[in-house]
């Protein structure tokens, strides 16, 4: 006796939050919706609340300093790592783009490959900015003097909706030895989290790229106000509250930024601070 | 002689006393210890239970790398912890090894804090394996120094081996060494203990010799305070004081490191043995790190905004 094939009862994937390498729901238990085009149904992402933003900054403080003390040299290898894993998924990303946003595939195609390329120029600044910003100084004195770019600890971005945008952010503030905080909005979570997933098998230690999918306008004000955050990329908010977040941040003397587009390694140097190092000559 | 009319102090008598206990429901314990820690404490409750716990502390030191200079920035910090804050209240006690609780005591004096005790770990503290002479001279040391309180651990190689009156004995000893001079807590190392049964039948023995607190490890050894063994120790105490009308302290240290931790202990507190034992007189918690936890949790109720451990002390 013939029987028909079945129709396949699709596998729907459930959207968390990304903290401390681990995918864990939103405190809250709250969700939103994201819809394609068309309105049709896509996916029920995790709306985080301030508590995941908590845990999420722990956790990157807690990564904060074997991130920065890796060599330069390693963490360009596990930066170009997740290039290489996003190269594989390529066609994932292309399609959720273009199912969840305005542009076209082609475009989302295009995207994507820009993005991928910008990933990999930024992971091969780790073992250059050195040369680029750091110096000798010359001092009136029997003594050497040094400039060394650091990192400036724990970085929050407020990340517009564009994926490159996104990707672009992330990348200038971890390649210098950052630990990062991502607040993603809308329909940027569907990408986002699949790119969660490249950073989890990636190397990448736990903690160092922190993601919260949800309502920036909920987030941002809690953690331009939080004392354990050193820097803010406010690239994503909308002009007119920039002014409230900066001067909540200015509590802890916090470094706001918001950036135009494009790669840049002002942007790098933007969440970096000058340490500056005397040594006395012939000692 | 006579221990609160239960026991005589004889081996004979203490194995009888103890195996009359009924043994501990282990699943039972675990599962209301966990119900109770998802009690949610807000906003008032939360700041009673913030201050209220940063006066239970003993705040704690207890490594091989302490120096004098350690200990008194820790004493200034206990009769202080939060500088830029008097209403902060100084925490229970400052607790160190023996040799460091003279620059205590005398540190404490000399910056307002007198109304702070020194608690000592004695008796060949963590491991206890020194000879019962050595104990004694150490719990006497330490008293002369100026301790209040002294912390003593039992010899859980004994215990385990059944020789309940070994311990018994040892605890009764320091127990005459402290006389009226100094509070006697009895740290058991539950970590070592292994079940929730020998927890109890440690807290009974060590009530019945006499202690004034009973503790459940050193910090020393994983596991230490976890909540079901807390929950064993406070049913012990408010069973013990039934049966005798005296009350005696609990002490989990070890592994309470945040607000969170220390909010579900008091609740544990609260709903086992009862209010009467939510003050720093009969409950304690032996903490380092937990105290920088407590005073971020306070900044943020009072600020608004998520504080930073770049402003409190490093111990």
């Amino acid at each position: 006796m013939a029987t028909k094939k079945q129709a396949r009862v699709d596998v729907k994937k459930t959207y968390k939050l990304f903290i401390n390498g681990a995918f864990p729901r939103s405190e809250s238990g709250r969700v939103f919706e994201v819809t394609a085009k068309n309105g049709a149904f896509i996916a029920n992402p995790a709306l985080a609340s301030r508590k995941d933003l908590r845990d999420a900054v722990t956790a990157a403080r807690a990564a904060q300093t074997g991130w920065s003390k890796a060599t330069a040299y390693n963490r360009g290898q596990i930066l170009y790592r997740i290039a290489e894993m996003l190269e594989g998924r390529a066609e994932q990303f292309e399609s959720e783009i273009a199912l969840t946003s305005q542009i076209t595939a082609l475009k989302a195609q295009s995207q994507v490959l820009d993005a991928i390329d910008r990933w990999v120029w930024y992971a091969g600044w780790s073992d250059k900015l050195q040369a680029v910003s750091g110096a000798t100084n010359p001092v009136a004195g029997p003594f050497f003097n040094f400039s060394i770019s650091e990192p400036q600890g724990v970085v929050a971005i407020a990340s517009s909706v564009s994926f490159i945008d996104f990707i672009d952010a992330i990348a200038a503030a971890v390649v210098s030895g950052n630990t990062t905080v991502v607040l993603v909005p809308g329909s940027l979570a569907v990408p986002a989290m699949s790119f969660a997933e490249v950073l989890a098998t990636s190397d990448l230690p736990a903690g160092v790229i922190n993601i919260l999918t949800g309502s920036l306008d909920e987030l941002a004000p809690w953690a331009a106000s939080h004392m354990d955050i050193d820097g803010f990329d406010i690239t994503g908010i909308d002009k007119k509250k920039r002014g409230a977040l900066k001067e909540a941040g200015a509590e802890n003397l916090k470094r706001i930024h918001a950036f135009s587009k494009g790669q840049s390694p002002t942007k790098i140097l933007a969440f970096m601070e000058s340490k500056t190092v005397w040594h006395s000559v012939g000692v | 002689m006579s221990f609160y009319g239960l026991v005589d102090g004889s081996e004979k008598s203490l194995v009888q006393f103890l195996d009359q206990l009924s043994g501990v429901d282990q699943v039972g314990a675990e599962s209301r210890a966990a119900m109770l820690a998802t009690r949610s404490i807000k906003t008032t409750s939360k700041k009673w239970a913030i201050e209220t716990a940063i006066s239970m502390v003993d705040l704690t030191t207890l490594e091989g790398a302490d120096t004098p200079g350690k200990v008194r920035a820790l004493c200034s910090k206990a009769v202080r912890p939060d500088p830029t804050d008097p209403t902060v209240p100084s925490v229970g006690a400052i607790c160190v090894y023996n040799d460091m609780v003279e620059i205590a005591r005398t540190h404490l004096d000399s910056i307002g804090g007198k109304h702070v005790p020194v608690a000592a770990v004695s008796t060949a503290f963590p491991s206890g394996r020194a000879s019962m002479e050595v104990k004694i001279q150490d719990t006497q040391d330490a008293i002369s120094a100026g301790a209040a309180e002294i912390d003593m651990v039992i010899d859980r190689g004994a215990f385990l081996a059944g020789k309940y009156g070994l311990v018994f004995d040892e605890i009764v000893k320091i127990r005459d060494v402290c006389g009226e001079k100094a509070h006697l807590k009895v740290i058991f190392e539950t970590g070592e203990l292994v079940t929730y049964d020998n927890v109890r039948k440690a807290s009974y023995l060590a009530m019945l010799a006499g202690a004034d607190f009973i503790k459940t490890s050193t910090g020393k050894v994983a596991p230490a305070a976890t909540p079901p063994v807390v929950l064993v120790m406070l049913e012990a105490v408010r069973d013990f004081y039934t049966l005798t009308q005296r009350r005696i302290g609990v002490k989990p240290a070890g592994g309470i490191r945040t607000t969170k931790d220390a909010i579900k202990q008091l609740v544990l507190v609260n709903e086992t043995a009862g209010p009467e034992w939510l003050t720093p007189q009969l409950f304690r918690i032996g903490a380092s790190a937990l105290l920088n936890d407590l005073l971020m949790q306070r900044m943020k109720m009072s600020d608004g905004y998520y504080a930073s451990p770049n402003y409190v002390t490093i111990d």
